[in-house]
């Protein structure tokens, strides 16, 4: 099947199986591979992009779902708060493997996007869904909190 | 792995290549070894590492372009050695033998270096090395390529600093030459050369060209301690982290070439099983499926990309060979091993005679452990890329020993290891699972390309579901501490017997590290008991089951380390003793113990108050020369499970090389050995694992990361790893504020057995078993 997808602002074309998921649509023929797999059914976060602006797990979406939704991943960031997530991120050096933090960095965005100045909880709870085995959260919490700060400044 | 001084690769397992009997003669092990050998005896004999015995391979070039080409590269740059490059504009390239995975390396090597030459941070960057043990080997790993057991910096700080010692002294002799200036009087700084007698000044990048002219001295001295400016910078930005926040870093699971296929494996259920017959006609109806093929580890398809092969697996119908596989389950094993630790092991460390003194203690304190299988599941699955050409391959992989996987892609290919090209990518974690003695993904890779005569590049991948059910696990262990005390309160006695499977038995690592029948791996952390008892023994016995196995981050120390520091907390409750006090009474022969036990104690408040219904709990261990204390503050959740609010940690390692990475690798540490602690077990039912994905193999998230404070010793010891070391404690601090808490000891992990659910006995006969279990942590006799 064909399928036109907006990504990262550009109309894109792939012809696939209607149920493959977004991830490999993306990975294997859009050529975008700073989404990662990881689990395969939305327990780990790895693969997390925007869809509208909000956070999904694109291992678990199929492409025929996708429709008309803007897609934005990792590579496609842009703005104020991927600005002042991703120059955190790089401040407190939180990413020690780095396979997960794509995936974190989306769920940060979104979560900023939408609750600019978010408490510990509300941080844990938005960031639950993304594993890191490195287990750079302290970093992480400290990221997103700067991040807000900067928001608010 | 520190013991490892000769990796002996004749004892190398072959893999089971293909059934074709066409297979071209594989070369040997031996062979393998001697492919290595002459290039040492080379580099030794010939003098030209004369000075920089300690590590293998460290090749100085006779001149700047000799080297230059031995670094690879095409341009016109300074080389002094295997280990650095710097171009004319400046720009310093240091070539990392190890792979960052994560903990670092690529930073703490370019780290020494940059600073040994006095350059700029901002204009080094890194450069993986390739797969050539000549230069690149491992002292520490027998001078095998490879990363493990926290060794990178242990084995690179010296050749490191030489590297470094050597290209600054040939720049400056360069400018002394240029200036007319004695070359003493140059210094090296900021990435200005400079004599400051005559004012001259140049950037380090415009000597390079007349330094590259030059003999490298044999003898150039590494600067002292105090002149470094960038080791010990408390914040030293990460080389590797920019990439890893825009998506651009390259992993193996990233790499696309032409033409290339990506294979997925069928596996067997169960270990040992192997394929009796398949049926492929649904998959290679699948679109994008180009090949099935059948391979030592199973069936492999072959597609254009992931989720095509993925299907195609998927409607693959194998037929199993079961008769020679492992068919006992989880608690099959603990049952035989827990009779097995009542008999008598091997001994692997004796002093004085515990049995006796057991025997006629006044009180004597009994427990016995359980510790389950556990997958490493680092978040990049498994993978290996891999391209045949004539006689010649060239691979990608986030390779962790590149000696051994080159030469299994050689054996399997029936092509010499020099033919074999490979690249180190970044690795999407690993915790030991990359290392593997038998280079088993490697081994796929080759046999897949081999099975279809190389006719397109293949990348094999694991899915979430293989790596989970793929075995190389932690082995399933189980442990009987006794201790005896006398009248007077002392402990007199001391008997540690472990029960499980040898890491590295019949493995390249066997001659090395297994001795007398008693495999390293299975006792480190037991027989470095640093404790003062008089009568000690520590006892192993090993199993035979045919679940493969391997080292997960800290290796004997997860296990060994829980059972000592836990059972000696119930000793302290016993006597009636404050576990910091009795730690330090018997830890007074072990300055470093002790320095970090008080440092993580008293930044900790020890004793002081707490809030209502919250425990401290402490260990300390030391793995793999480095040393760590932590305390913990716990309590427990609505179902009875520890949660963990604040761990201050101490760690010394020697000099500090890169403070901020030390403190990222004890949270690190301590986070992955949590996540294991409360979640985490591969169970075997009848031979077949249950778990499959991170929905039952849980990982810790982060509403469960406590707080973290790391307080590091200042020392100016030789720097040790910091990978591994910071998880060894964590597990039993926590278990230990548990005993404070609850007055229940915690003998079997994970410790999520230890919820109480709201109805249903099972979970009440769970909740015994994960306390007490049988006769265990009680006093026996008294």
């Amino acid at each position: 099947m064909r399928y036109t997808l907006d990504v990262n602002g550009e109309r894109r074309q792939v012809d696939l199986a209607p149920d493959t998921p977004l991830l490999w649509a993306l990975r294997d023929h859009l050529e975008l591979t700073g989404t990662k797999y990881g689990c395969g059914r939305a327990q780990c976060g790895a693969c997390t992009v925007h869809l509208d602006g909000k956070p999904v797990r694109s291992c678990v979406l199929p492409i025929s779902r996708v429709g008309d939704k803007k897609v934005v991943t990792i590579e496609g960031l842009s703005g104020t708060v991927a600005e002042a997530v991703q120059s955190a991120w790089v401040d407190v050096q939180v990413p020690q493997c780095g396979y997960c933090q794509s995936g974190q960095i989306m769920s940060a965005v979104a979560l900023l996007s939408e609750k600019p100045n978010p408490d510990d909880d509300a941080i844990d709870g938005a960031m639950a869904g993304n594993i890191c085995r490195c287990a750079t959260y302290v970093r992480i919490r400290a990221a997103v909190r700067q991040a807000a700060r900067g928001e608010e400044a | 792995m520190r013991f490892l001084r000769d990796l002996d690769l004749s004892a190398y397992d072959t893999p089971p290549s293909s059934s074709s009997s066409s297979d071209p003669s594989p070369v040997t092990a031996a062979e393998l070894l001697a492919e290595l050998r002459p290039s040492r005896r080379q580099v030794l004999k010939g003098g030209l590492a004369a000075g920089l015995g300690l590590v293998i391979g460290f090749r100085m070039g006779g001149t700047a372009k000799a080297a230059e080409a031995a670094a690879g590269s095409a341009e016109t740059v300074f080389a002094p050695n295997a280990f650095l490059r710097i171009a004319p504009d400046g720009a310093v390239t240091v070539i990392a033998k190890h792979i960052e995975f994560g903990q670092g390396s690529y930073t703490g090597l370019a780290t020494i270096v940059a600073d040994e030459i006095g350059a700029d941070w901002s204009r080094v960057s890194v450069e993986s090395a390739p797969a050539d043990a000549s230069r690149y080997g491992n002292s520490a790993l027998g001078g095998a390529q490879g990363t493990g057991g926290s060794t990178a910096m242990v084995s690179s700080w010296e050749p490191m600093r030489k590297a470094g010692a050597t290209a600054r002294s040939m720049l400056a002799a360069a400018a002394a030459a240029a200036w007319g200036v004695p070359a003493e009087e140059v210094e090296i700084a900021d990435h200005k050369v400079r004599h400051s007698g005559s004012g001259k000044e140049a950037g380090l990048g415009e000597m390079a060209v007349a330094a590259g002219e030059l003999q490298p001295p044999k003898d150039a001295k590494p600067k002292d301690l105090a002149a470094y400016r960038l080791i010990g910078k408390n914040k030293l930005p990460r080389v590797d982290v920019p990439a890893k926040t825009d998506g651009s870093a390259v992993f193996t699971l990233d790499m696309k070439i032409p033409g290339m296929l990506t294979a997925l494996i069928a596996r067997p259920p169960r270990f040992g099983a192997t394929v009796a017959s398949f049926d492929d006609s649904a998959t290679r109806k699948v679109a994008g499926v180009k090949e099935v093929v059948q391979v030592p580890a199973g069936v492999a398809v072959l597609a254009d990309s992931f989720w095509a092969a993925k299907m195609g697996r998927d409607a693959l119908e194998v037929t199993w060979d079961e008769s020679k596989a492992e068919k006992r389950g989880s608690e099959q094993l603990f049952a035989e091993y827990k009779e097995l630790a009542g008999k008598a092991g091997k001994k692997a460390r004796g002093e004085g005679d515990a049995a006796a003194t057991l025997e006629g203690a006044a009180k004597v304190l009994e427990a016995t452990y359980e510790f389950p299988y556990l997958a490493h599941a680092p978040m990049e699955p498994m993978d290996f890329l891999l391209r045949l050409d004539g006689d010649k391959a060239e691979a990608w992989a986030g390779s962790q020993i590149q000696t051994i996987d080159q030469g299994v892609v050689a054996q399997t290919l029936g092509i010499p290891p020099q033919n074999v090209t490979l690249h180190t990518l970044f690795g999407g974690g690993s915790f030991g699972r990359r290392a593997t003695p038998v280079g088993d993904v490697a081994g796929e890779a080759a046999s897949i390309v081999k099975a279809i005569g190389g006719k397109a590049p293949v990348k094999v991948v694991w899915t979430r579901e293989d790596d989970i059910q793929g075995g190389r696990y932690r082995p399933l262990y189980v442990h009987r501490l006794r201790a005896g005390i006398d009248d007077a309160g002392k402990i007199t006695a001391w008997h540690h017997h472990i029960v499980g499977q040898s890491i590295l038995s019949g493995t390249p690592f066997a001659a090395a590290m297994v001795k007398d029948g008693i495999d390293h791996t299975s006792v480190e952390g037991a027989i470095s008991i640093p404790y003062k008892i008089p009568n000690l023994q520590v006892d192993l016995t090993t199993t035979d089951v045919g679940v493969p196995v391997l080292w997960w981050r800290s290796v004997g120390s997860t296990h060994n380390g829980y059972a000592v520091e836990t059972f000696l907390d119930q000793v302290a409750r016993e006597l009636g003793r404050d576990p910091v006090e009795l730690r330090r009474e018997l830890l007074a022969d072990h300055p470093r113990e002790l320095g970090v036990l008080n440092l993580a104690a008293e930044k900790a408040g020890w004793g002081g108050a707490l809030p209502e219904g919250r425990a401290r709990g402490v260990a300390v261990h030391k793995s793999f020369d480095t040393y760590v204390a932590q305390v913990v503050e716990v309590s427990l959740d609505a179902s009875g499970v520890p949660k963990v609010h604040r761990v201050v940690c101490a760690v010394d390692c020697g000099v500090a090389i890169n403070p901020d990475n030390i403190r990222a690798q004890m949270e690190g540490g301590l986070g992955f050995g949590l996540g294991a602690a409360l979640h985490d077990e591969v169970v075997l039912e009848e031979g077949r694992p249950k778990q499959s994905n991170f929905h039952d193999y849980r990982s810790l998230r982060i509403g469960e990361m406590p707080e973290v404070e790391v307080h590091i010793v200042d020392s100016t010891e030789k720097p040790t790893g910091v990978g591994e070391p910071g998880l060894p404690p964590l597990a039993p601090a926590v278990a230990n504020a548990y005993l404070q808490l609850t007055g229940e000891p915690i003998h079997r992990l994970p410790m999520r057995h230890l919820a109480k659910k709201k109805k249903g006995r099972m979970a009440a006969a769970g909740r015994d078993r994960a306390t007490s279990g049988e006769a265990s942590g009680k006093v026996v006799r008294s």
